[in-house]
């Protein structure tokens, strides 16, 4: 499992994070797997958006190191930080459209800063990104003209521009419906499919977890890291842990002890 | 580990192996066809397309290592293109990286015109309107938030428990104790200026004497308040906009109206009292910096004493000159403030509204200032 091999495209060695003296995680090392939906959870403030934080490179770590083709992120410098960052696409929780552009200049943004295309060939790829997130036809729409879901997956199209190999995404399900998750999973699996994208999620929902997660990451927030890794199902039925059983179980620790009911 | 280089030479990345057989045209594509080599692969395209008397041809993608959805774009518009000149254009050997991305490219997307259009009429005529109609607007909801203001301050009245007495001192210290340095150097250099500029003519007719009362009374009457007005503006009036800008975007002020607090109430009528407060204090603070200033000038250049000129600049100053200097800067920082206030209530969503509507709340209260020290200018004429 550990250990860098030709399958890995991001990996995180030993990552300490720590404000002032408080300490969030500690000697945290996995890798992201090429194709793969890694999804990552952990109760509130487990340093699960700390971790996404550090991985694209927009906050810097105590200690470790963030490995992408085997050059590490974090000591190198601005060059290579960019070079990385036009491997990696951020689907931010809110989505992070710029609200005074429409949804063509949002998506035309980076093709605009990192490559050399026509304008009418700029076009045309925006159009194909919008429909690829079923948003074709929304070109000239403002981000406020939109809806919650609408506008996550237009984020998911901006993310997408450059073709990342990399796809992190941050509390995908956050604030949606059940039909509209479900939707934005599968359009997930689907861009994963199609594109051979590997993803790095952080979301909550069990649900979801089960339907598009690989491999599931759980951090936990006493113990400083790690505590459990491996497929979302082998996890749920064949973990000791009480703190992995009471995640997957939907117990309070209490009951967890023992497995009384479910909901999933 | 040899790092990969961050610019590397995309179009050294691809081949293209042409055979050519009569009619037909054999496409051999290996290498990396991506984003960043996109123009340079299809401006290649282009040339094989336009030999003459090709009328097949096959794009054979078995040696293709690395294909983006962009590139994949390339070649379905590259296929369609070939349908219109009567070229039968076929793609073979597609490995199942290159038909999952294929599989993601509908058609309908590429040929659905957009939805909405941007808005294209420009002329002059739709202009000028749509300017009016929003001047029109503007004046009508600055008048309906007065009137809300008034009930709110009505309400505060009767119910002065409501006041949010923490707020005022805290806004009162925002827009007048942290603006002492910056009034008072302009005060300064404006008496300063004033006292130059009338000491330079004066002097022609032996009239040195009578520059510390034209100072004094410039002062006073008109360039404190006004400076100290558009002062308050500039910092306080845009505050107050980009705070309520700010919250309106944050849903802040929904959550407000929904606790069943108003949000005029709560957050427009303490920045304006504190306003009120301090702004007159402000002016009487400026004025006295610029006789100040103007003394520099006098003791320096007009060999006056210290008292000479104190009692020379306090000889035409009334009563009913710091009574009205004090009405006007009261009036001023109701305006500063209210048109701040109503603002920030405009701004409906984003950081450009908040950009916006701070702009145009200093921009307004200063339009407004000058707009009311005219009519104050009249009135007062004829009041004496």
């Amino acid at each position: 499992m550990n250990g860098e091999n030709d399958d890995t495209i991001i990996a995180v060695e030993n990552l300490s994070a720590r404000f002032g003296s408080n300490i969030i995680f500690e000697n945290v090392s996995f890798e992201v797997r090429k194709g793969e939906i890694l999804v990552i959870v952990g109760e509130s403030g487990c340093g699960k958006s700390t971790l996404m934080k550090i991985m694209i490179g927009l906050l810097h770590p105590h200690a470790g190191k963030v490995l992408f083709q085997g050059t590490d992120i974090i000591s190198s410098g601005e060059s290579q930080l960019k070079h990385y960052r036009q491997n990696i696409g951020v689907l931010f929780q809110s989505g992070a459209l710029f609200s005074s552009m429409t949804l063509r200049e949002n998506i035309e943004l980076p093709l605009q800063e990192y490559t050399d295309l026509a304008p009418e060939d700029i076009a045309m790829i925006i159009k194909m990104k919008l429909g690829m997130v079923n948003l074709a036809g929304y070109e000239n729409h403002h981000p406020s003209e939109l809806s919650g879901g609408m506008k996550k997956r237009a984020g998911i199209a901006r993310a997408m521009a450059l073709d990342p190999q990399v796809l992190f995404l941050d509390e995908l399900s956050a604030g949606l419906d059940p039909v509209t998750a479900a939707e934005l999973d599968d359009l997930i699996i689907k861009t994963n499919e199609a594109l051979g994208t590997s993803m790095v999620i952080v979301t909550h929902e069990l649900e979801s977890i089960y339907k598009i997660a690989d491999r599931v990451l759980m951090l936990d927030k006493n113990a400083g890291g790690i505590i459990a890794e491996g497929k979302p199902l082998d996890l749920k039925h064949q973990t000791t842990d009480p703190r992995v059983k009471s995640f997957f179980w939907r117990l309070k620790p209490d009951e967890s002890s023992e497995q009384r009911f479910y909901v999933s | 580990m040899i790092s990969e280089s961050p610019a590397p030479d995309w179009s050294k990345r691809y081949k293209i192996e042409v055979v050519r057989n009569g009619t037909d045209l054999s496409l051999r594509l290996a290498g990396e066809f991506r984003l960043q080599n996109l123009t340079a692969f299809k401006r290649e395209f282009d040339q094989y397309f336009r030999e003459k008397g090709v009328l097949y041809v096959v794009i054979d993608f078995s040696e293709i290592t690395y294909i983006d959805s962009a590139a994949a774009l390339a070649f379905i518009q590259i296929k369609k293109r070939a349908a219109t000149q009567n070229i039968d254009c076929s793609l073979i050997n597609l490995n199942d990286e290159s038909k999952g991305i294929l599989s993601v490219i509908h058609d309908d997307a590429l040929t659905r015109p957009p939805i909405k259009h941007p808005d294209t009429d420009n002329s002059v005529f739709s202009q000028i309107g749509q300017s009016s109609l929003f001047i029109a607007r503007d004046f009508i909801s600055f008048m309906a938030f007065i009137g809300e203001l008034v009930v709110a301050m009505a309400y505060t009245i009767r119910h002065p428990q409501s006041l949010r007495v923490k707020d005022i001192f805290f806004y009162m210290r925002r827009a007048g104790v942290d603006g002492l340095p910056i009034v008072g150097l302009i005060g300064l250099l404006t008496g300063l200026i004033i006292a130059f500029m009338s000491f330079l003519q004066l002097k022609q007719l032996g009239a040195n004497i009578y520059v510390p009362a034209l100072v004094s009374f410039a002062m006073l009457k008109e360039l404190g308040p006004l400076m100290t007005a558009i002062l308050v503006a500039g910092r306080s009036g845009s505050a107050y906009a980009a705070e309520i800008g700010t919250m309106v975007v944050n849903e802040e002020v929904d959550a407000l109206a929904t606790m069943g607090f108003d949000p005029i109430r709560f957050l427009a009528i303490p920045k304006i009292l504190a306003t009120v407060v301090v702004v007159p204090i402000l002016t009487i603070y400026s004025v006295c910096f610029g006789i100040l200033g103007g003394m520099i000038i006098g003791v320096t250049s007009l060999d006056l004493t210290v008292s000479t000129y104190f009692t020379q600049s306090i000889k035409t100053i009334k009563v009913f000159d710091i009574a009205t200097s004090l009405v006007k800067a009261g009036v001023f920082a109701a305006l500063i403030a209210a048109i701040g206030c109503q603002r920030g209530f405009q701004v409906r969503a984003g950081a450009q509204d908040v950009g916006k509507f701070t702009t145009s709340a200093v921009v307004t209260a200063i339009f407004l200032i000058v707009v009311a020290d005219s009519v104050f200018a009249i009135m007062f004429y004829y009041m004496k």
